[in-house]
């Protein structure tokens, strides 16, 4: 062994040798834990810290502008807000646009996926291209739509045949919805059809030509061989999809500001903690969206039986 | 027929991804005035084209140059930071039998689908406690612990990839784990690691909400809470053609990176989330 530590070990300290058979396990035991300590203490300092810290604000009536006057309530926060119309109209609001942004996503997602998945020549400047709505600033994309349904600056109204020019589609909440749900679609499709690429190129073309043969339809090749194959990653990307499109925040706070009733939760916790100060009923907000989270997750999991770990091959 | 079908798709994809693209950069040449009068089309009209005065405005405006700044060097330490903290992270995950893996990776998840705003409330407070309101690192640790999970599973599934029996060899010639991973498996990595830069500079460049809530001033403020802020003088008649000009400058860094990175980005953004 000597002879070889020379080429490999040249700068190892010289009480560093590998260690015997025996210990080997402990070794990488205690070496794999020292590699995952730092990750595991950022993560925690943002999220688990904080989270615990707003559990125990929940319970206080305690705002930034009167801090002298914190005092425990228990859970009336709690009470205050599930009793509050304007949360459940919020998270109404909130689960209508991650309904009908993930379906329409999925469905163009699928387009463009088998558009991809098929194409030969070009094929760098149509993945080039589908990069950028996934790389550009949210913020962007809400002020480009902002203006272009604006009836002042925009060019929307003057496209769509029939429509009034002066029609005003941030004036009342369903125009303004479809609004903020066309630039988040936007934002949001390229992300969903390279998932769903990457799962379309799993699926064995042997099988999509053995159906071919036995005389299957397209139509009948997609429902009964493509989609069923492709069915881990199409649950993926919808969690991973929902989720974010249930912490819709961006395109609201840049496109309307939560005017005409077009609020979301996230948006609401972030107007009571940061632009009110209301820290104790901003913190059970904050809970309540944190627990919310989970349930849909929950939901998901169990509903379409998403198995997580098979989709990553992780045993 | 099927190829037809193609071509029609893949000029479909275009206009999607591009139109809105086309636009945004067709507003900023829209002059401040046609704006203030109203100036719908997607064209400038006649005689109501700016040149590249709102391109001069905005880049002389200090509070967009201060928020240039800010954006990239708080991006770029998150991302560096982040992607050290990650390979450690991701090596242990893929190679190495310990316990508490599938705790990493589950609470890797967990924070991948975190409501960040949930967050802000108590961060807000905390770090106005501590002095890291409104300053740098009040963004770079948040932006580290958010862009950790998607680093740390793209990097995993690289990480499997790689032919392992070399690290192996390197040890049997007498290196110990670290020195094996650190001289054989690093540059080996170096490609994976690359891409899960990308995807996390992505993430902190794209940022919004740590970015309103966690800054006051300009001293901290990234690019999207200025766009945000920078409504002009009138509130209710925002400078639409100078915020466009703004929009196309905070996304050059972007459209850079995909063009010279597309490969390694869809190979990162698929290898990571799905593997099945």
């Amino acid at each position: 062994m000597s002879t070889y530590t020379a080429t490999a070990g040249e700068k190892a300290r010289p009480d560093t040798t590998t260690p015997p058979d025996s210990n080997r396990a402990k070794a990488e035991n205690a070496l794999g834990r020292r590699l995952v300590l730092p990750a595991i203490i950022v993560m925690l300092i943002v999220t688990a810290f904080p989270m615990l810290r707003a559990l125990y604000l929940s319970l206080y009536n305690y705002s930034l502008t009167a801090p002298e006057d914190k005092e425990f309530v228990g859970l009336s926060n709690y009470v205050t807000a599930l009793s509050d119309p304007l949360f459940w109209r919020d998270t109404g609001v909130t689960v209508l646009y991650m309904v009908v942004t993930v379906a329409i996503e999925l469905v163009i997602g699928f387009i463009f996926a088998m558009v991809m998945h098929r194409v030969i020549f070009a094929r760098g400047v149509i993945r080039t291209s589908i990069l950028i709505p996934y790389g550009i600033i949210t913020v962007v994309s809400g002020f480009a739509w902002q203006f272009a349904f604006s009836y002042q600056n925009g060019f929307i109204n003057s496209w769509i045949p029939g429509m009034d020019l002066q029609f005003n589609w941030f004036g009342e909440t369903t125009p303004a919805v479809i609004a903020i749900m066309v630039s988040e679609i936007w934002k949001t499709t390229p992300f969903m059809s390279l998932l769903l690429l990457a799962g379309l190129a799993q699926v064995s073309e042997d099988m999509i030509e053995a159906a071919k043969v036995d005389g299957a339809t397209w139509w009948q090749r997609l429902w009964k061989v493509i989609l069923p194959n492709m069915r881990a990653a199409i649950m993926v990307a919808v969690l991973f999809r929902a989720l974010d499109a249930y912490r819709i925040f961006d395109n609201i706070a840049v496109m309307t500001a939560g005017a005409v009733k077009t609020e979301s939760i996230s948006f609401l916790t972030y107007r009571q903690t940061i632009e009110q100060f209301q820290l104790g009923i901003g913190s059970a907000l904050s809970v309540l969206l944190f627990l919310s989270v989970l349930l849909i997750a929950w939901l998901i999991v169990k509903l379409f039986r998403v198995d997580l770990a098979a989709a990553r091959q992780e045993g | 027929m099927r190829k037809l079908g193609t071509a029609v798709g893949c000029v479909l994809i275009l206009l999607w991804c591009l139109l809105p693209v086309a636009w945004i950069i067709s507003l900023s040449f829209k002059s401040q005035a046609a704006i203030t009068n109203g100036s719908p089309g997607f064209f400038p009209a006649d005689g109501a084209g700016a040149g590249w005065q709102n391109y001069k405005d905005v880049l002389d405006n200090p509070q967009f140059r201060r928020a240039i700044v800010n954006s990239i060097g708080i991006s770029l330490i998150a991302t560096l930071l982040s992607v050290i903290i990650a390979t450690l992270a991701a090596y242990a995950i893929a190679r190495l039998e310990f316990k508490g893996k599938k705790f990493v990776l589950t609470m890797a998840l967990a924070i991948a689908m975190f409501p960040v705003v949930s967050l802000v409330g108590p961060l807000f407070d905390m770090w106005r406690t501590i002095g890291l309101y409104d300053t740098w690192p009040g963004l770079i640790i948040p932006y580290m612990s958010f862009t950790l999970p998607l680093a740390i599973w793209t990097l995993s599934a690289f990480f499997r990839e790689i032919p392992w029996e070399l690290e192996q060899a390197a040890q049997v010639d007498g290196a110990t784990s670290w020195q094996a991973f650190r001289k054989v498996i690093v540059p080996l990595a170096a490609p994976g690691v690359f891409t899960a830069a990308i995807l996390t500079f992505f993430f902190a460049w794209n940022d919004f909400v740590f970015g309103i809530s966690l800054t006051s001033t300009e001293s901290a403020r990234p690019i999207p809470a200025a766009l945000s802020f920078f409504v002009g003088a009138d509130p209710f008649n925002r400078p639409a053609s100078l915020l466009a000009a703004g929009a196309v400058v905070s996304t050059i860094p972007i459209i850079i990176i995909v063009l010279i990175f597309q490969r390694k980005i869809v190979a990162g953004l698929t290898s990571g989330a799905v593997k099945g």
